[in-house]
């Protein structure tokens, strides 16, 4: 067994365990905090299928700047008690948990289908999915759409301003 | 390809470790006797006021969204900052741009008190 | 280069505007007038520069446009890209001359109102201007960002804010939709330009499952942003919380805009043009994809006008009267992308020219009469306005008719020009199914005339407070009745344009 798939392995068990965690636990925090526990898991699963940029936008963008707005959140609204809301929405849980045996269903029909095995890093992931890759492609191609994201994240400051600012001048 | 990143998946899974041992031995180790005053939240040596757990203001919320608007920006930067040397001046430009459209937004934030706690 | 800066002169300007307006409104303090006629003047530029670009020559435009070395293919330029500025561009003006007396009234002006419509613009120009698919979801999110903000502009209002929560929950789900289905359509051609997709799509090699499910989830998030059937219960709610004047503003422009998105993806993604026979095998599969995807479009289409048609009979309201409606003129509008030839996208360039003008002016006509939030907005208020405000009476009897389409106003023509085109593409049915819906909707338009001429008000007068909505009312008004009398010059510049 090479290295990658010891890896993955354990990364895939952390990640798994720590997303249960996550949906089990009763306490809103503890349950942000093991969210964060299962991107950083995530970020190392992107890194064995040679995903390198991915990785490290997870770590930036979803553990970093996500993880705050979802523990401000929390704080914000004082979740003390998530038993009130949890009674409601029992039919939707089933639901979940019945789409999730699905997917794990559909997925375990590919595995044996296909029989190939567990196929690591493909080649292409190598070459197209580095940050070097994904910097020459933005800026040689994309260079219209860049501006205009520059222009979308200005328009949220403007929005978070007029939404959140206390008084406005 | 993944062998690269062994040093730091060593060390982050050293880290991890010591950091739960210490606690842990910490905890075996340590000579338990609890008292009443230990027990209570430290607020400076105040007697402590109501709930830890309050609702937090609204003013957090502008720090989380300007957060990650910035931080979004710095996902831009990251493909631009790795191969800058082979991209040319477009690209320069291109960045030069995007970082002035963003400074306007911070600028207008800055001017409309976004970063004040009134 | 040269050439094409000048061609991206509207786009340009109206990016260079949102953060000049910004400045402007960080700037000035306390000071309102500055940010407010800096916004029209901008606006006025950016009319102005499309103007110019559609008079350019467009003689290898479609080749630049292909291989400019700015937009390396993201954008299309002149055309209907620069008829949409325009469009965009009047909406924004007419939107904010009538927001300051309503904001003052109701709010309180602030000026961020201002740099949220320019943002809101230069969102939809980026749509317009799209020629490939990162292109029209990026200029999809600087609009809807803009809108859920502007939806709950009155933080005060509980309604307001509501809107904004509901948009922005339902929103977000349907932009997720469109970036799977364009995820999709990438993975099925391994391209994101529109005319690349287009090209392969009509060899006929790469009809399958996935660029199926591509194109459903494209047409289900473009069917949310233009509020179709079963994906419109959002707008009532969303029309009737937000601001009167911001209510007007997304309902048409926005929907246009939505609809820009909507052509330029049919267009490339359901190709009719097979020439006169069918040799090939694939074609025959091409066909067949074509034709079963337009036949969801025509359902949908069919769906939403006569549930939007026939809900707005029961409303009370004026305000979600006017949305129910306008859930009714997506489906109409859609009928052009059913029809999906030149005179269908050239109905849908007319209608929603006309629909713009005659839906702004009725909102800000209901704006102006309402007071707080919900007050004399119920189709009851409205009776024996023809004695207390003739003018605005007649306006409103004036809007009302266009919107039926009743000649001679800007409805007609538009709805005439849908209808040819969509029998021409040989979906008769859908066409007697929109004279059907049509006449249900003569029902609640005429009804809210008949109210305000020949009822009588039991109580006070209401009171309006017009000030510079005057100014939107009075261009929506000679505009509608321009393009009810000469239709034909805008019709024939929109055939052009495809």
């Amino acid at each position: 067994m090479s290295l990658s798939v010891l890896l993955f392995g354990i990364l895939s068990i952390l990640a798994v365990a720590s997303a249960l965690i996550t949906v089990i636990s009763k306490h809103p925090v503890r349950s942000a905090i093991s969210l964060v526990f299962h991107f950083f898991m995530l970020a190392g699963l992107y890194l064995t299928l040679n995903a390198q940029f991915i990785a490290a936008i997870q770590v930036l963008v979803y553990a970093g700047a996500i993880m705050v707005l979802v523990i401000f959140v929390i704080m914000l609204l004082n979740l003390e008690n998530e038993n009130k809301l949890k009674s409601k929405y029992n039919i939707l849980q089933w639901s979940a948990f019945l789409l999730g045996l699905g997917l794990v269903f559909l997925l375990g029909v590919t595995y044996l289908s296909t029989g190939t095995g567990l196929q690591f890093a493909p080649e292409i992931a190598a070459n197209n999915s580095t940050a070097q890759a994904l910097g020459k492609a933005l800026f040689e191609g994309y260079i219209f759409p860049i501006e205009a994201i520059g222009i979308l994240l200005t328009g949220a400051i403007v929005g978070a301003i007029v939404l959140a600012k206390k008084k406005l001048s | 390809m993944i062998e690269e990143y062994l040093p730091l998946i060593i060390m982050l899974v050293l880290g991890f470790g010591v950091a739960v041992l210490f606690l842990y031995l910490a905890e075996w180790l340590g000579a338990r006797r609890t008292t009443h005053g230990k027990q209570t939240t430290y607020e400076s040596g105040m007697e402590p006021l109501g709930t830890a757990r309050d609702r937090f203001s609204i003013k957090f919320y502008m720090v989380a969204v300007s957060f990650i608007v910035f931080d979004i920006e710095v996902v831009f930067m990251y493909p631009w900052a790795v191969q800058v040397g082979e991209l040319g001046l477009v690209a320069f430009w291109t960045m030069t741009v995007f970082m002035l459209i963003l400074f306007a937004g911070y600028f207008y934030e800055l001017k409309k008190g976004g970063f004040e706690w009134d | 280069m040269m050439q094409e800066l000048i061609y991206a002169l509207p786009l340009t300007l109206i990016f260079i505007l949102s953060i000049a307006v910004i400045m402007v409104d960080a700037f000035t303090g306390k000071n309102k007038t500055v940010a407010y006629y800096f916004s029209i003047a901008g606006l006025l530029g950016v009319i102005i520069a499309a103007i110019y670009t559609m008079t350019l020559p467009s003689a290898d435009l479609a080749k630049m446009a292909y291989e400019g070395t700015i937009s390396k293919g993201m954008l299309t330029y002149g055309g209907y890209a620069a008829f949409f500025d325009i469009l965009f561009a009047v909406a924004g003006i007419l939107t904010i001359v009538a927001a300051k007396p309503y904001l003052t009234r109701e709010y309180g002006e602030y000026k961020e109102f201002y740099s949220l419509i320019i943002f809101a613009i230069s969102g939809m120009m980026t749509i317009a201007h799209a020629s490939n698919m990162v292109t029209i979801f990026i200029g999809i999110e600087i609009m809807s960002i803009t809108f859920y903000v502007l939806a709950g502009f009155i933080r005060t209002r509980i309604t307001s804010v509501e809107a904004a929560l509901k948009y922005f929950l339902l929103g977000s789900f349907a932009s997720g939709f469109l970036l799977y289905g364009m995820a999709m359509v990438y993975g099925a051609t391994g391209t994101l330009q529109l005319q690349e997709i287009s090209a392969k799509i009509a060899t006929g090699e790469i009809v399958n499952i996935y660029l199926q499910i591509g194109l459903a989830l494209l047409i289900i998030g473009l069917s949310f942003k233009v509020a179709a059937f079963p994906f419109h219960q959002w707008a009532p709610d969303v029309y009737t919380g937000s601001p009167t004047v911001v209510t007007g503003f997304m309902s048409t422009a926005g929907k246009a805009a939505a609809l820009v998105a909507f052509i330029v993806i049919a267009k490339s993604l359901l190709p009719t043009n097979f020439g006169a026979t069918l040799i090939n095998d694939k074609l025959i599969v091409v066909k067949e994809f074509t034709e079963n995807a337009t036949m969801i479009i025509a359902l949908i289409s069919a769906a939403t006008m006569l549930i939007g048609n026939i809900t707005a009979i029961a409303q009370k309201n004026v305000k979600r009267m006017l949305a129910y409606s306008s859930v009714a003129h997506a489906g109409y509008l859609m009928m052009g992308i059913v029809a999906n030839n030149e005179n269908g996208f050239a109905g849908i360039v007319f209608y929603s020219t006309a629909y713009m003008l005659m839906q702004i002016g009725a909102f800000v006509v209901v704006g102006v009469l309402e007071r707080d939030d919900t007050k004399f907005q119920q189709i009851s208020d409205y009776s024996g306005l023809r004695k207390s405000h003739p003018y605005l009476a007649a306006v409103m009897a004036l809007f009302m008719f266009s919107l039926a389409g009743i000649p001679p106003m800007a409805g007609f023509p538009g709805k005439y020009l849908l209808f040819t085109a969509t029998i021409q593409s040989g979906y008769t049915w859908l066409t007697i199914v929109a004279v059907v819906s049509s006449i249900i909707s003569m029902w609640f338009y005429i009804g809210l005339v008949l109210n305000m001429y020949f009822k009588e008000k039991e109580g006070d007068a209401l009171v309006a407070d017009v000030k510079s909505s005057h100014f939107t009312i009075a261009v929506s008004v000679i505009g509608v009745i321009i393009l009810g009398i000469l239709p034909s010059f805008l019709i024939d510049l929109a055939k052009n344009f495809f």
